[in-house]
């Protein structure tokens, strides 16, 4: 199993994102924590770029980070899994390692 | 011959300050330092505009849950500035649309100004403070 990347970062202000994107192998997984939910959302101007991301890599986005945003689970880029603490837990054991982009 | 306490001068100078808030709400502790230090001013009863721009804009979304991250949600506190004569809250325009959002995604009467308006009212400012 590849890798879990995480990124906790707003795709609005830093590159923080690409930069994961960019070093993520086709198979890892993303999954948006913190102020990184943000590229979770349909209609922003990062939602191509998260869709287009799907092609090589499963997307999942912490539930609760979105629920205390304010920002609703329907609006969810469709690809994306919303998961839950359990579900990160998961995802940890599930991938061989973790990398935390900051 | 007046009272000293009620020389008009005593009152001190009211000044307009600008309070800019670009940063999401929970990542950073910017959003709730900006939210404290604008009721500081206004127990002054200084002149108060707030300006919510870039990520700041997710300050004011609606709806904000936070009871399974374990921190406070301080989001209704913004409903709670008119009460304090904090009135003239500014939301940029290209911020809210390059993250889909719509004045009805906001929890608190706001005016949309686009940049160009931003900058001039930035301009009729005596303090601007940036969170």
């Amino acid at each position: 199993m590849p890798m879990l990347h995480t990124v906790n970062k707003s795709p609005f202000e830093r590159r923080t994102l690409d930069t994961a994107l960019r070093h993520a192998v086709k198979g890892a997984a993303i999954l948006l924590i913190e102020d990184g939910v943000y590229a979770a959302f349909d209609g922003t101007v990062v939602a191509e770029k998260v869709k287009s991301a799907l092609k090589d890599h499963k997307i999942y986005v912490l539930g609760p980070d979105v629920a205390a945003r304010g920002m609703s689970e329907h609006h969810v880029i469709d690809g994306l899994q919303v998961v839950d603490y359990g579900g990160f837990v998961d995802l940890v054991v599930e991938y061989d390692k973790v990398q935390s982009w900051l | 011959m007046a009272e000293p306490w009620e020389d008009d001068e005593l009152e001190g100078p009211v000044r307009k300050f600008m309070y800019v808030n670009r940063r999401a709400p929970y990542g950073t502790i910017y959003a709730l330092e900006s939210l404290e230090v604008v009721l500081i001013a206004a127990a002054f009863e200084q002149d108060v505009t707030l300006v919510f721009m870039d990520d700041g804009v997710y300050q004011i979304k609606k709806e904000q849950n936070t009871e399974a991250i374990g921190v406070k949600n301080f989001s209704p506190t913004y409903r709670a500035l008119e009460g304090y004569d904090v009135e003239k809250l500014y939301v940029e325009r290209e911020s809210l649309q390059s993250r889909g959002l719509t004045v009805e995604d906001l929890i608190v009467p706001v005016q949309i100004v686009d940049k160009d308006q931003l900058a001039e009212l930035m301009e009729e400012q005596e303090v601007i403070l940036s969170f």
